[in-house]
C-alpha cells in the first residue's frame, strides 16, 4: 500500500529482470548488493561448512510448471540450527521437506540435483526412504496429530521402529518426549484422550514430541512455534538449543527474533531462490544483499 | 488510496447497499427453502404411499386361518398292525384322519361334490401336520386331539373378509354352502387365525397357505454372503491399490474410467456375463446362491471399489505426512492410520452395494435363480431363489391369497433394507472420528 511492490509484482518484476540479464551476464560483485535476485542464483554467503551433516547441491523443485526452489547450494552442518527465513511462499517450506523426501507424497512435486546426508544420496533410487525419515524428522507446517491416543500418537514411532523393548522403556520415552517437549505437565494425566483433543499450541508440542520420540539425527521444523504462547515457545526453544548438542537441526521461522536466538546460520529464502547464507550474528546485523537488508530491517511488504 | 475513497463515496455507504439488498437475498433464501422443503415433502409422500399400500395389503398374511378340530388318531388307519414302523406310519393316508372330524361336524352333507368341497375347508397341507406330530409322538396314535388344522387360502381369505359376499355366486371363489359351513365353524369358536410362523420357515408351494418365504430369505442369505465374503475384501483392496500404491498415470485413468463405466452397465448384462462364464464355461451348477453370488459381485464390485476410494480420498493427507514423517513405510500409513479412518466409508459404500444386491433381480433370472424350488436351501450350492425373485414369482401368481403375501414378502424385502441401511449409519457413528 506505501508503495511498496506486492508479491506478484516481485515476481514479475524479477522474471524480467531474468530475460534481461540471459543476454548481458552483470557483475556478480555489483548483482549482489542490488535489489534484484542474481540471474545465476548466486548465492551471497558462504553455502559450505566444514562439518556439514548434509549437502545440497544445485537443488531445483518444480509443482508441475511452477519452479519452486531455483538452483539452491547448502550445507546443513552437524550439530548446529540453520534457520531458514523468507516471506511467505517463498519455499521455505518446500526446501525443507525435500531433505527428508517429504515431497515424494505430493504427485505432481519434482526435485532435481543432488542432497546428500553423510555423503549418501537421499534421491537414489535405490535408497529406502522408511530408514532415511527414521533419521531425518520432521515437525510440520500444520499441526497433524494422529487421531489416536496422545500417549499412542507418541508411541507410535518407538513402536514401529521397535525402539522400545519393554512397556516400561516406551512409557519412559513417552514421558521424556512430552517432558523436552514442555508438554508432559499439561497431558500426563489424559494420555488415553484423543491427541487431536489439544488445543493447536499443544498439538504442535504433541507434534515436536511425536518426533523427538524417535531420536532422529537430523530434525526438520516448520515453524514449530507459530501457535505458541511465549512461554511454550521459549521451552521449545530452550529444546533446540539442547538438541542441538547431538543432532543437526533445520528450522524455519518467521521470527527474527528467534532465528537470531536459538540458530548459528540463517538462510534467507527470496520467491524460490537461496539469496544469502551466513553465520546468524553476521546476517542480523550486516546483510550482505539488499533483499536480506530489506526483509531483515521489516522494510519488506 | 484517494482513488478508492472517491469510489466509495460515488457509491455511498457500503452498509446501506448492503442493506437495500438484504430484502433480495432473504426473498431468495426463501425460495430456496421452500423448493427444498416441498421436493422432501414430495418423496416423503411417495414413499409414505408405498408403505401405506404394502403394509394394507400385506399385513393380513402375517396371520394364518386355522380350523380347530378334534382329530381321533384312529389306529386302524395309520397303524393297523401296530407295527410302530415309521415307514407304515408316513404311508398312512392322513387325510381320511384330518376329514373325520369334519364329517362328525357336518353329517348333514351328503353327495360326493359337496363332500369334496367341505374336505377342501381344510389345506392340503394339513394331513401332513397330522403325519409331522405323530412322526415327533407316536404315542399320539389311538388318542383323540384338539388340533389347529391349517385352513385352505380360499377359506383364510373369506375369514379375513377379503372375499365379497355379495358378489354373484360365479364370480366367488367360495359358493354360499361353503359360505354356510364356514359361518357355522365360526359361531362355534372353531376359526382360529394365528400368526404364521409357516410363512417364515416354508419354501415356495403352489398352494399360498402353504408357502413361505424361508426358503428365499435363506436364498438371499447364502447370496449375499458370497456376494459379501468376495466384494469387501476385492474392492478395498483395489480401492487401496489405486488410491495409495497405483502410480498415478494413463493406465491408471484408463482403469478408473472403467470401473465408473462397470457401475453404470445394466445388471442384467451381468447375469448374461455370469451365465456365459460361470455356469457355461466353468460348469457351476445352475440356480445356485454361489453363482447368484458371483454374479452380484461383479456387479456390486464398482460400488465398494468407488465408495472406497472416495472414503480414502477424504482422508486428509496431512495424517499421512505426519506418519511417513516418523518412519512408517507405506503400507503401515495406509494399514495403521488411513484404513482406520476411511473404514466407515468403505463399509457405508459396502452395506450399500449389499443393499443393492439383495434387490436385485434381473442378473438372476439369467442364472436360473428363478426355478419353483419348495425346498429351503441348505448351502450356496443348492437350488434356491432369492427374495425379489421370490416377490416376481408370487406377484405372477393368480390367486387372492398370493397378493397378500407378496406384500407380505415385499414388508420383509423392505425390513431388511432398512436393517441394513440402518447398520451403515450406525457403523458410520460408531467409527467416526474427527481429525
Ligand atoms: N503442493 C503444492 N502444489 C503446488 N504448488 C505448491 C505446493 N506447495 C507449495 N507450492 C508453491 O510453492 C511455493 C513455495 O511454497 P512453500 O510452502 O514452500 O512456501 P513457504 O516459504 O513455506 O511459505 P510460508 O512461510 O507461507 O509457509 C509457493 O508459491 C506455493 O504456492
Ligand atoms: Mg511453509
Amino acid at each position: 500500500m506505501d508503495g511498496l511492490p506486492s508479491e506478484e509484482e516481485q515476481e514479475m518484476t524479477t522474471e524480467t529482470a531474468t530475460v534481461d540479464v540471459d543476454v548481458t551476464v552483470p557483475d556478480p560483485q555489483t548483482a549482489s548488493h542490488s535489489k534484484e535476485l542474481d540471474s545465476n542464483f548466486q548465492t551471497v554467503g558462504e553455502v559450505r561448512v566444514a562439518n556439514a551433516r548434509m549437502t545440497c547441491t544445485d537443488v531445483n523443485v518444480y509443482y508441475g510448471d511452477k519452479h519452486a526452489i531455483k538452483h539452491c547450494n547448502l550445507d546443513i552442518g552437524e550439530n548446529q540450527v540453520i534457520a531458514m527465513i523468507g516471506p511467505s511462499g517463498c519455499g521455505k517450506s518446500t526446501f525443507l521437506r525435500c531433505l527428508n523426501r517429504m515431497n515424494d507424497t505430493i504427485d505432481i512435486c519434482r526435485v532435481t540435483g543432488e542432497i546428500k546426508l553423510d555423503q549418501q544420496d537421499i534421491y537414489d533410487k535405490r535408497l529406502d526412504v522408511v530408514p532415511l525419515r527414521a533419521q531425518v524428522g520432521m515437525v510440520f507446517q500444520k499441526p497433524n496429530p494422529f487421531p489416536k491416543s496422545i500417549y499412542d500418537n507418541i508411541a507410535y514411532g518407538p513402536r514401529i521402529h521397535g525402539l522400545a523393548s519393554s512397556r516400561a522403556e516406551l512409557d519412559e520415552i513417552v514421558e521424556r518426549s512430552l517432558s523436552k517437549a514442555g508438554l508432559w505437565n499439561e497431558v500426563k494425566d489424559r494420555l488415553d484422550q484423543p491427541g487431536n483433543g489439544l488445543s493447536g499450541g499443544q498439538q504442535q508440542r504433541l507434534c515436536i514430541a511425536r518426533t523427538i520420540a524417535v531420536e532422529p539425527e537430523v530434525i526438520l521444523m516448520d515453524e514449530p512455534c507459530s501457535a505458541l504462547d511465549p512461554i511454550a515457545t521459549a521451552k521449545v526453544e530452550e529444546l533446540i538449543d539442547e538438541l542441538r548438542q547431538n543432532y543437526t537441526i533445520a528450522i524455519v521461522t518467521h521470527s527474527m527474533q528467534q532465528a537470531a536466538r536459538v540458530s548459528q546460520r540463517t538462510a534467507y529464502f527470496h520467491l524460490g531462490s537461496l539469496v544469502e547464507v551466513g553465520e546468524t550474528t553476521q546476517v542480523f546485523t550486516n546483510p550482505q544483499h539488499k533483499l536480506t537488508e530489506d526483509y531483515i530491517t521489516g522494510r519488506f511488504g | 488510496m484517494t482513488e478508492t475513497t472517491q469510489a466509495n463515496n460515488n457509491r455511498g455507504r457500503s452498509i446501506d447497499i448492503v442493506n437495500a439488498s438484504l430484502k433480495r437475498r432473504y426473498a431468495r433464501e426463501r425460495r430456496f427453502r421452500y423448493l427444498g422443503l416441498s421436493a422432501v415433502i414430495l418423496g416423503l409422500l411417495f414413499v409414505g404411499t408405498l408403505f401405506v399400500d404394502i403394509i394394507s395389503k400385506g399385513y393380513s398374511a402375517f396371520v394364518q386361518t386355522h380350523i380347530v378340530l378334534d382329530v381321533y388318531f384312529d389306529p386302524e388307519v395309520i397303524d393297523p398292525d401296530g407295527t410302530a414302523d415309521p415307514a407304515v406310519i408316513a404311508r398312512a393316508d392322513f387325510r381320511q384322519i384330518a376329514r373325520q372330524p369334519l364329517r362328525e361336524l357336518f353329517p348333514e352333507v351328503s353327495g360326493r361334490r359337496d363332500k369334496r368341497a367341505l374336505y377342501k375347508i381344510l389345506s392340503s397341507g394339513a394331513p401332513y401336520q397330522l403325519l409331522d406330530m405323530v412322526q415327533a409322538d407316536p404315542s399320539l396314535i389311538g388318542t383323540r386331539q384338539t388340533v389347529e388344522l391349517i385352513a385352505d387360502d380360499d377359506i383364510d381369505m373369506l375369514a379375513k373378509g377379503h372375499i365379497d359376499r355379495t358378489a354373484p355366486p360365479a364370480d366367488r371363489r367360495v359358493n354360499d354352502k361353503v359360505i354356510g359351513w364356514v359361518d357355522k365353524l365360526e359361531s362355534q369358536g372353531l376359526i382360529r387365525k394365528n400368526f404364521n410362523t409357516a410363512f417364515f420357515t416354508n419354501g415356495d408351494s403352489r398352494e399360498p397357505e402353504l408357502a413361505g418365504i424361508g426358503g428365499a430369505v435363506a436364498g438371499s442369505f447364502y447370496t449375499l454372503l458370497v456376494t459379501l465374503s468376495l466384494s469387501f475384501p476385492i474392492g478395498v483392496a483395489a480401492a487401496i491399490y489405486l488410491e495409495e500404491f497405483a502410480p498415478k498415470n494413463r493406465w491408471t485413468d484408463i482403469i478408473e474410467v472403467n470401473i465408473n463405466n462397470l457401475a453404470a452397465v445394466p445388471s442384467i448384462v451381468f447375469g448374461l456375463l455370469g451365465l456365459a462364464m460361470f455356469i457355461n464355461l466353468f460348469g457351476l451348477p445352475r440356480s445356485a446362491p454361489l453363482v447368484g453370488g458371483l454374479v452380484l459381485t461383479l456387479m456390486t464390485l464398482p460400488t465398494i471399489i468407488i465408495a472406497s476410494r472416495a472414503a480414502l480420498k477424504s482422508v486428509p493427507p496431512s495424517i499421512r505426512e505426519a506418519a511417513l514423517g516418523v518412519g512408517a513405510s507405506r503400507m503401515q500409513t495406509v494399514f495403521h492410520h488411513v484404513l482406520p479412518l476411511a473404514m466407515p466409508g468403505m463399509l457405508t459404500g459396502t452395506i450399500i452395494g449389499m443393499a443393492q444386491a439383495l434387490g436385485e433381480t434381473a442378473p438372476l433370472l439369467m442364472i436360473g435363480m428363478v426355478a419353483f424350488i419348495v425346498d429351503v436351501p441348505g448351502g450356496p450350492l443348492d437350488p434356491s431363489t432369492v427374495l425379489p425373485v421370490q416377490v416376481f414369482l408370487w406377484a405372477d401368481s393368480p390367486e387372492r391369497a398370493f397378493v397378500e403375501r407378496t406384500s407380505a414378502a415385499i414388508m420383509v424385502l423392505l425390513a431388511f433394507l432398512v436393517a441394513m441401511n440402518a447398520i451403515a449409519v450406525i457403523m458410520r457413528r460408531r467409527f467416526e472420528r474427527r481429525w
